[in-house]
């Protein structure tokens, strides 16, 4: 990847950052939730999906993990599909704009909320690609905590039989659901090995870093007639230290000077980030 | 008469959208796998990823004809149907297999009596109960070429009697026409039903008999003239009393402030006995005759009944 690339890509997460903070304002948003899968919605919409609102042969992505949609509006801003102004009515009856992903958003491929179903319905899109011969490629993401739901487990096994090896799985590993640390609750370790035992090819990656990840998005079909799981490893509240690995900061209502102050916190940390990665 | 998996076989293949889709139980379309091919999908015994897939397959402009026992269809799956598929309205068409009495000897796992109760909640799905294949077949193609949801109460009997009237949405099927008594009906209990019908008419009553086809949409005219009619309405369902037609007709006969008197014959507030169907229809009491017996007990009060006179 190039420079100027890395630099748009950490640009445009952190205007997507941006957003999901404006966003918890008023009633608030699961922005932990959110940044932590920022850089991979971010990376998917920037760099390696083809992105169309109708086109048959484009690229396919589902947040299953629909709490998480902060993240997706504010890239589907970024990537020009979205009016930002219509952000501002975030939890408003004069829009759509709510806690959970909506069809009727322009970008949003289908609406979720309910835990456990998006990894069949992608894997049924993935089915027609394959019927169709297209090489389209969907892409699905699950947060970990997710995982529990027995639903994913039955469309993996799904995915496997049909060699849906277009169907990219991508765990969002923050370690956290809800309010509990997954390993603490319903411990899902060792992960990749779970998928394999499914028939699955997965691999493991640092979810913040672009680089890494363009080296393994590019390296997908990792297996012939295997569906791919990306784990990636992600910090939630990702880019706010003072929220980052916080189990009590999954949900945030956020005040005029809270948000503020997070906005400034956000920026200092990129600076700094920026700073540490030239020396 | 072309079956159900004939004609299905023969829509799907005029029609590339169509993909025939289950979860392992093949006994309504034992031959399509191998004539359709890839359109053909089976997700193994999980209903979840049947209908999410469905759900999936759908958003790519197919209409995916979905195949499992009604039981753990609408029950196992029923968060998918509603949210995946009804939310969005998708075509997906829903096939249960076995529901009613027809799980026979099964047990109450396997009973589908609350499937109407289920369904028809969800605010886009429609449902269609054929009373035999005659008429399965004969609504099949309407409903592939409609832009939503349906439930299907599959069933291949063979037919009690020759419909005159053809299919349409939301238009119940006069059987029989009469002023005292109006019963109403839908899958396989119409052989019963007109069994009732004849033996009430021997003792001298006037008796309308509707199939009612569709539960959703549902023929609200034809509640409301019967309520106007006749001064018994009778709902004849192989389902909990909860939730399905007898609701259906009182919720209807409510909202239009019609006063009526009306006999449920339904399961009620327990599974029915497992056996083969006969005997479930004897033991249950749903057989021509008992259904007779009730109505006029309820008309008459006391013992009369048509075995008696």
């Amino acid at each position: 990847m190039k420079e100027n690339q890395l630099f748009e890509l950490r640009q445009t997460a952190l205007k997507v950052r941006e957003h999901c903070i404006r966003m918890s304002g008023n009633g608030g948003a699961f922005i932990g939730s959110a940044l932590s899968c920022t850089d991979l919605i971010v990376y998917l919409y920037k760099r390696f999906m083809r992105i169309s609102e109708n086109d048959m042969g484009r690229d396919y992505f589902f947040l299953s993990k629909g709490h998480a949609v902060p993240a997706l509006y504010g890239t589907l801003v970024e990537t020009g599909m979205l009016d930002k102004e219509r952000l501002a009515s975030h939890l408003s009856a004069s829009d759509d704009i709510y806690w959970h992903p909506n069809k009727k958003i322009p970008g949003v491929e289908f609406h979720s909320g309910s835990l456990g179903h998006l990894l069949s319905v992608a894997a049924g899109v993935a089915m027609d690609c394959k019927l169709r011969g297209t090489d389209n490629k969907v892409t699905v993401l699950l947060g970990d905590g997710e995982l529990n739901e027995g639903s994913n487990w039955e469309a993996c096994l799904l995915a496997s039989a049909y060699k849906l090896d277009n169907l990219i799985i991508i765990i969002d590993r923050n370690r956290f659901q809800a309010n509990k640390k997954t390993e603490e609750l319903i411990p899902l370790d060792p992960l990749e090995a779970k998928f394999s035992a499914f028939g699955l090819a997965a691999e493991t990656v640092y979810g913040h870093d672009f680089e890494q990840l363009d080296e393994l998005f590019f390296r997908i079909p990792f297996e012939h007639n295997r569906p791919n799981v990306v784990i990636a490893e992600t910090v939630r509240g990702k880019g706010l230290p003072s929220i980052e690995s916080r189990a009590d900061r999954w949900f945030c209502k956020l005040g005029g000077q809270d948000m503020g102050l997070l906005l400034q916190e956000l920026h200092d940390a990129e600076t700094r980030q920026t700073a540490g990665a030239a020396l | 008469m072309t079956s159900y998996q004939e004609l299905l076989k023969n829509i799907a293949l005029a029609d590339e959208r169509v993909i025939v889709m289950a979860a392992e139980n093949l006994a309504s379309i034992r031959d399509i796998p191998g004539v359709l091919g890839k359109r053909f999908i089976d997700t193994g015994i999980a209903e979840q990823s049947l209908v999410g897939s469905a759900a999936g397959l759908a958003l790519r402009g197919r209409i995916p004809v979905v195949h499992a026992l009604s039981a753990f269809l609408t029950m196992r799956a029923f968060e998918f149907i509603r949210t995946d598929v009804g939310i969005s309205s998708l075509p997906v068409k829903l096939c249960g297999g076995v529901a009613g009495f027809l799980s026979e000897a099964n047990g109450p796992t396997h009973q589908a009596i609350e499937d109407i109760a289920l369904m028809r909640v969800i605010p886009s799905m429609n449902i269609f109960c054929p009373s035999d294949e005659q008429e399965l077949t004969a609504g099949l193609r309407q409903i592939i070429e409609h832009p939503g949801p349906f439930y299907i109460r599959l069933n291949h009997a063979r037919a009690a009697i020759e419909h005159t009237t053809e299919f349409e949405f939301g238009k119940a099927e006069v059987v029989s026409d009469g002023d005292d008594i109006t019963i109403m009906v839908y899958g396989i209990l119409l052989d019963e039903a007109v069994k009732a019908c004849n033996l009430l008419k021997a003792e001298g009553k006037s008796v309308r008999l509707l199939n009612m086809r569709t539960i959703k949409p549902i023929d609200e005219q034809a509640i409301i003239a019967s309520a106007r009619r006749s001064s018994l309405l009778v709902t004849l369902e192989d389902h909990f009393i909860t939730g399905g037609l007898y609701s259906i007709v009182c919720e209807t006969l409510i909202k239009n402030n019609c006063g009526c008197s009306v006999l449920p014959i339904a399961l009620e507030n327990r599974w029915f006995k497992p056996a083969m169907l006969p005997e479930v229809l004897e033991y249950e009491g749903f057989t021509g005759e008992k259904i007779a017996d009730r109505i006029l007990k309820t008309l008459h009060g006391g013992t009369y009944c048509v075995t008696n006179r």
